[in-house]
């Protein structure tokens, strides 16, 4: 990890970016309101739930949300406005700049193309490559990932790989451009946990090799601590808490997150350790509630929770920010009572 | 060290050598192998294991993919592919043998032995109806339709369910953490004593998860019932598990009770699973460590033991006799030449500090 003392400036900001969807069936708000800031050479990791809007937020920041999306808000990259960008600018701008690895090595990689073609095919668009530099470069890439045998790789196809390589082909293509943000979205999920350990420990020597800026996306708490400086938490398309990463593990402050972390079997845990569960169900994009997101299925929930959206508050450290009206440490019964069912949730059936 | 050449372990029929292998199980599988055929090459996939399951007793089946996990459950219920797969070794399950039974008096068997996929939407016929669905198990079973129903009516309830809430529903209409919960229904309608569980949260998210690992763990206990716990992730393995099998290539490497398995794992596979572990915890920042490989090619597995490609400890004798499975002074018993004795990484009141010497 590069320490946040090194980096030198901004590298992101984004700024009330929202998201929605408009059919039939009404507006789906798939983000709301999101603020955030990357510093160069840090790592960010931001962790989710299914639904709760982390990849749509990737792509809005991107400018690849669907074209039935209406994003809202301001993406600052290194000093320049995204927003205002026309498409083709921005394509030829962040294509250059941002690197991304996906979920699903094999839906990314053509099947019909030999891999060294497509890792160089980046380079080739973006700085011209001529055949010979780009064949030098996708070799150089491969040996950088750890696949072995690079001469050999390059002339094969993705399906000769495991998915573990394949997902390194994947880093190496992302990597084709040096760019200056890596976003790792779900990257290793897919992955045995062994081989997620290799392509985790992978991007991290390669994010401080490179002094690049990281982003990891991901539904698994496990992957973001101990590996990122900052984490966001989502929920209900919102950035529920966000801090260094340190101080979100040992002192969560807000409901969800705690209740999250409380959720996750531990191998440090006897057998027939009862988990903490979260009553109720995810929020519905469709029926956003005007106040807090996560307040339903809270069980320290106030009438104001429902009502209205709590300010940005930070703890102790200020970088560490929640939006919670009840944080933890606030009020008396803490951990102990979230356990218990709030009313109106007992019914329902996760 | 008594090295013995992997064609001595016990064959069926044969009293066991392996001390940990108990002869009132319920269900007592010996030297299970599975073949599978593709075209003139054969792979395969589980090499002989022995392992047993008791009464009200859950055992984690860990490994990573392609290691036989899933295979092996399959096996014990015949639901393998009998056109490119044979099967040998036995499988006792209450005193009858699997193996050589009719499909029609294996069907009687399957009404105390059930099964759970990782998948349950794509287990489900999306356009019947889920109340049917669940009472499916029964219909085959030639119940008739009164107790039908109320069996279906109670399995619902044991899920947390109601007929109401699925009545006329079809599997779209519900969550993936509901449909799981269906599929457990359908699974315990028919009043099972084993139930394999082959990755059933491995699809759900973090806090749907945490419901049905608990929801499973109070039916357990509630009705005494034994599961076969599949799973790739050693810390939901750690949760529910009285006794863990960690399989590698087909064979298990290690065997025993779940506290002496991750309080001091022996076999260097285990540990290097462990180590891989992802932890919600941050106290330490992690620092990229060995590289662990991958899993050679199932169709040509190293000689001697299968790990050694991987293994940091790996020797000469390694590649040149198959360890068995050996009793370890902690009471587990792990198939290798030079057994770790020290406490595992991340037990136990050390986890924070220990996790990060492991990855380092």
């Amino acid at each position: 990890m590069t320490g946040s003392s090194e980096s030198s400036g901004r590298l992101l900001e984004v700024e009330d970016l929202s998201c929605e969807f408009v059919s039939d069936a009404g507006i789906a708000r798939v983000l709301q309101g999101v603020n955030l800031t990357l510093d160069k050479g840090s790592t960010l990791g931001i962790v989710g739930e299914s639904g709760s809007g982390k990849s749509m937020l990737m792509k809005s920041i991107l400018g690849i949300a669907p074209r039935t999306a209406k994003v809202t808000g301001r993406v600052i990259f290194d000093g320049v406005d995204l927003s205002t960008m026309k498409e083709g600018e921005r394509r030829k701008f962040l294509g250059r700049r941002i690197g991304i690895v996906f979920q699903n090595p094999m839906t990314s990689l053509n099947p019909v193309v030999r891999v060294g073609r497509q890792i160089e095919e980046a380079g080739r668009y973006h700085f011209g490559w001529a055949k010979a530099e780009g064949r030098r470069i996708a070799i150089e890439l491969m040996a950088s990932v750890g696949l072995p045998d690079p001469e050999e790789c390059y002339t094969q196809y993705p399906h000769q790989f495991s998915g573990g390589m394949k997902q390194r082909i994947m880093i190496a293509t992302a990597l084709a451009c040096k760019p200056d943000l890596l976003i790792a979205d779900e990257a290793t999920t897919a992955l045995d946990v062994t081989v997620q350990k290799n392509i985790l420990d992978l991007l991290q020597t390669i994010q401080q090799d490179r002094r690049m800026s990281m982003i990891l996306v991901t539904h698994n708490l496990g992957i973001v601590a101990g590996r990122t400086d900052e984490t966001a938490v989502m929920y209900g398309g919102r950035i529920v808490e966000c801090g260094p990463t340190e101080s979100l593990f040992l002192d969560p402050r807000h409901r969800y997150t705690e209740a999250l972390i409380g959720a996750i079997p531990r191998t440090d845990q006897p057998a027939h350790t009862r988990l903490r569960v979260i009553p109720g169900r995810p929020p519905e994009q469709l029926r956003p509630i005007p106040g807090c997101p996560f307040a339903p299925r809270c069980s320290v929930a106030e009438a104001r929770c429902t009502e209205s959206t709590p300010p940005v508050q930070s703890g102790a450290d200020a970088r560490h920010t929640f939006v919670c009206y009840v944080p933890v440490g606030t009020i008396g019964p803490g951990a102990a009572a979230a356990t218990t069912t709030p009313a109106g949730a007992s019914t329902e059936v996760i | 060290m008594d090295p013995q050449p992997a064609g001595e372990t016990p064959v069926a029929g044969q009293a066991p050598s392996e001390g940990y292998l108990r002869e009132d199980a319920l269900l007592k599988v010996r030297d299970l192998r599975v073949t599978f055929r593709r075209g003139h090459r054969t792979m395969e996939a589980v090499a002989g294991v022995s392992f047993d399951v008791a009464r009200g007793e859950t055992l984690g089946l860990v490994g990573e993919s392609g290691c036989g996990k899933t295979t092996t459950g399959r096996a014990i219920l015949r639901l393998l592919p009998h056109e490119n797969s044979s099967m040998s070794g036995s499988i006792v399950f209450e005193g009858t043998d699997l193996g050589p039974i009719p499909n029609s008096a294996m069907r009687h068997v399957r009404r105390r032995l059930q099964m759970i996929f990782q998948d349950p939407l794509s287990s489900f016929n999306p356009r019947r109806k889920v109340w049917d669905i669940v009472g499916e198990g029964l219909v085959i079973q030639g119940v008739n339709r009164k107790e039908i129903a109320e069996r279906t009516d109670a399995a619902l309830v044991d899920v947390g369910m109601s007929r109401t809430m699925v009545e006329g529903r079809r599997p779209h209409q519900f969550s993936g953490g509901q449909c799981q919960r269906l599929a457990i229904a359908r699974a315990l309608a028919l009043g099972p004593e084993l139930i394999v569980c082959d990755e059933p949260v491995a699809s759900l998210d973090v806090s749907v998860q945490a419901h049905v690992i608990n929801l499973l763990q109070d039916i357990r206990e509630r009705k005494n019932l034994a599961l076969i716990f599949i799973s790739h992730d050693l810390a939901v393995v750690r949760n529910v598990s009285d006794r863990v099998a960690v399989m590698y290539m087909g064979k298990i490497v290690e065997i025993g009770e779940a506290d002496k398995v991750y309080a001091r794992p022996a076999h260097p596979y285990s540990r290097t699973l462990l180590e891989a572990v992802p932890m919600p915890d941050a106290s330490v920042k992690l620092k990229p460590g060995r590289v662990a490989g991958e899993m050679p090619s199932p169709s040509s597995p190293p000689s001697g033991c299968r790990f050694r490609t991987r293994c940091p400890r790996a020797q000469q004798i390694c590649t040149d006799v198959e360890p068995p499975l050996r009793p370890m002074p902690q009471g587990q018993w792990a198939a290798c030449h030079f057994p770790h004795d020290e406490p595992a990484p991340g037990v136990i009141g050390t986890a924070s500090k220990d996790s990060a010497t492991a990855a380092s």
